[in-house]
């Protein structure tokens, strides 16, 4: 049933009686293989094999100007470890993941939670709170840059209602808060609509059965809610995180990294390096560094998905 | 749900969508407003005169025409490329069986864990190696073929799973060769995917940002991002109102696009975050 051959091909054809070499399921199985081919050899080309460069050359030290390629083992890792501006990177780039995620999912889950609501118009709210994820980013970040200046429109509203706003970008402390802030409102739509799908998907005869238990909205949230979403809240934090670590544009428009190093990431960080100071090897170095946080990161939260993500079997 | 609490939530609603609402108006109110109004004090919310001066400068300052050119069709490019790429692989994942099926996809998944920032060092060095530093190769090929296409398969291949087989066996009754089979039942079926990894598709080439600053360096060759952030004066200050002008013409066209298609855009792009 399976070797059901097919219409006489080619040669084979003409013998009649000859077992035929090209059945349905070899010219399937060619299929297969001509349909992966694109996908496969591009993954080989531009990213396994680049994976593969950027260990070989962070055992490197590259000098572009000089044209030399020297083998120099594990001095890149040790500069690395040496590296002075390293903690500040590192340091940034917890900041603003930590930051992003938190904020990121809260209001998320918020907008979603009052979107839910039978009520006119949400559609329009929809609408406004996804339309910042269809801008440009760099668009985007143009505008707040603009907002956030010292004179800008957002220390103007403040002046408005009588509060000296500071100098957003400029500041230690401020200048992560606002490049935090600007990419949870460019992005937050895209978390919001998939709590709303997940939140729709809640039957409702839990909720029904919670409120003939007398129990509060809160505590429905907390005992029904929540654990239903929790594979939603998974993926999106898992989503969110890669995000924030991948951060470049919004860094290089806003802040450059500054001030000091408070809002060097490390996508800033190695892009500095490789490109601006041309020490490939280094960069190479970081690379790694990058993907080893992003491997971590996604095993652990595999991992911890069966102590918080609810199944419902 | 009482009456208070409807008020209640309306209030909630639209303070929360004035930091959504309010950049895109200063953006375009400020874009039409002469060089001297930008940051007058207190701050114009709706502009007093209006000048179109800054949208002249746009074309002059930059081959700004060009640039917009080059990233519609580059994204127009890589959409379709991308379509193609992962429909076929995701296809073959999903409905044939073949030797070697399992160690093949996940050879193609490590491209999900891999964020492009990491391998932009090598790509730079191979792209230099094939003499194509400073052309648009690197942005066309890298996403259709490489990281970026991965997703798309994994979607495509998601969908495809769930086809019923029935069709299939009709076709095949009917002596439909597999690309046949591909071509003219399920792909047509797959609508709604190929939608949604048009949408993402479209708009990530739209948006790259660190590749075009890593690959380009001619005027003419660059993307919009890229080129928004171009206006500058002779000492590296942003010259705001061209600028802003740039980034209302870069935002204002996807942005009515979207107010017309939200549902299918929204939907779509809810789709591609819930399979799986």
């Amino acid at each position: 049933m399976t070797d059901r051959t097919q219409s006489p091909v080619g040669a084979s054809a003409s013998t009649g009686t000859a077992p035929r070499y090209w059945t349905t399921r070899r010219r399937d199985q060619l299929a297969a293989y001509l349909f992966i081919t694109p996908q496969l050899i591009g993954t080989i080309v531009f990213v396994l094999i680049p994976l593969g460069l950027v260990g070989w050359y962070s055992l490197h030290e590259w000098n572009v100007l000089a044209d030399t390629f020297d083998f120099v083992g594990g001095e890149n890792y040790q500069a690395l470890l040496d590296d002075p501006k390293l903690p500040g990177v590192l340091a940034a780039t917890g900041i603003f993941s930590v930051g992003l995620v938190i904020l990121n999912l809260g209001l998320a889950l918020l907008l979603a939670v009052l979107l839910n609501q039978k009520l006119r118009g949400t559609i329009v709210f929809r609408t406004i709170f996804f339309s910042p994820v269809v801008v440009s980013l760099v668009a985007w970040t143009i505008v707040w840059n603009f907002l956030l200046q010292d004179n800008g429109g957002i220390n103007g509203l403040l002046d408005a209602i009588g509060i000296a706003g500071p100098n957003w970008l400029r500041g230690e402390g401020t200048a992560m808060a606002a490049v935090v802030v600007v990419q949870v409102i460019k992005n937050v739509g895209l978390n919001m609509v998939l709590f709303l799908a997940a939140l729709q998907g809640v039957p409702a005869d839990l909720y029904e059965a919670a409120k003939m238990d007398g129990a509060s909205r809160w505590r429905q949230f907390r005992a029904i809610t929540v654990p239903m979403i929790s594979p939603t809240i998974l993926l999106t934090s898992i989503i969110t995180v890669v995000g924030a670590l991948q951060v470049f544009a919004q860094i290089a428009v806003l802040t450059q990294g500054g001030p000091g190093t408070s809002t060097t990431v490390l996508v800033y960080y190695l892009y500095q390096q490789a490109f601006q100071f041309h020490h490939f090897g280094y960069g190479a170095t970081l690379s790694v560094l990058l993907f080893g946080i992003v491997l971590l990161l996604t095993v652990v939260q595999w991992q911890m998905r069966r102590k918080w993500v609810f199944h419902e079997s | 749900m009482s009456r208070k609490g409807k008020l209640l939530i309306y209030g909630a609603l639209c303070v929360l969508a004035l930091p959504f609402l309010f950049p895109t108006w200063w953006m375009v109110t400020s874009s039409v407003k002469p060089d001297i109004d930008i940051f007058t004090f207190p701050p114009q919310l709706i502009p007093t005169s209006f000048s179109l001066d800054a949208y002249r400068e746009v074309f002059t300052l930059q081959p700004f025409a060009r640039q917009y050119f080059n990233s519609a069709y580059i994204a127009a490019v890589v959409t379709l490329g991308t379509l193609a790429v992962a429909s076929l692989s995701g296809y073959a994942f999903a409905r044939i069986r073949f030797r070697g099926q399992n160690v093949l996809f996940l050879v193609v998944l490590v491209g999900l864990l891999i964020p492009s920032e990491v391998t932009i060092v090598p790509l730079f060095q191979m792209f230099h190696t094939w003499g194509m530093i400073d052309t648009h190769w690197p942005l066309v090929l890298v996403p259709i073929f490489g990281a970026p296409s991965v997703l798309a398969t994994f979607i495509m291949r998601q969908f495809f799973l769930a086809l019923p087989g029935e069709l299939e066996e009709a076709a095949r009754m009917d002596g439909l060769g597999r690309f046949a089979i591909f071509w003219r039942i399920a792909l047509p079926l797959a609508r709604p995917a190929l939608a949604a990894v048009a949408i993402f598709t479209f708009l990530h080439s739209w948006n790259l940002y660190l590749e075009p600053i890593v690959f380009l360096s001619t005027p003419e060759l660059f993307t919009l991002p890229q080129a928004l952030t171009q206006f500058v004066d002779a000492y590296g200050g942003p010259m705001w109102n061209v600028q802003l002008s740039a980034a209302s013409l870069t935002a204002i066209p996807v942005l009515v696009v979207f107010v017309i298609a939200q549902r299918q855009f929204i939907e779509g792009l809810a789709h591609t975050g819930l399979k799986g």
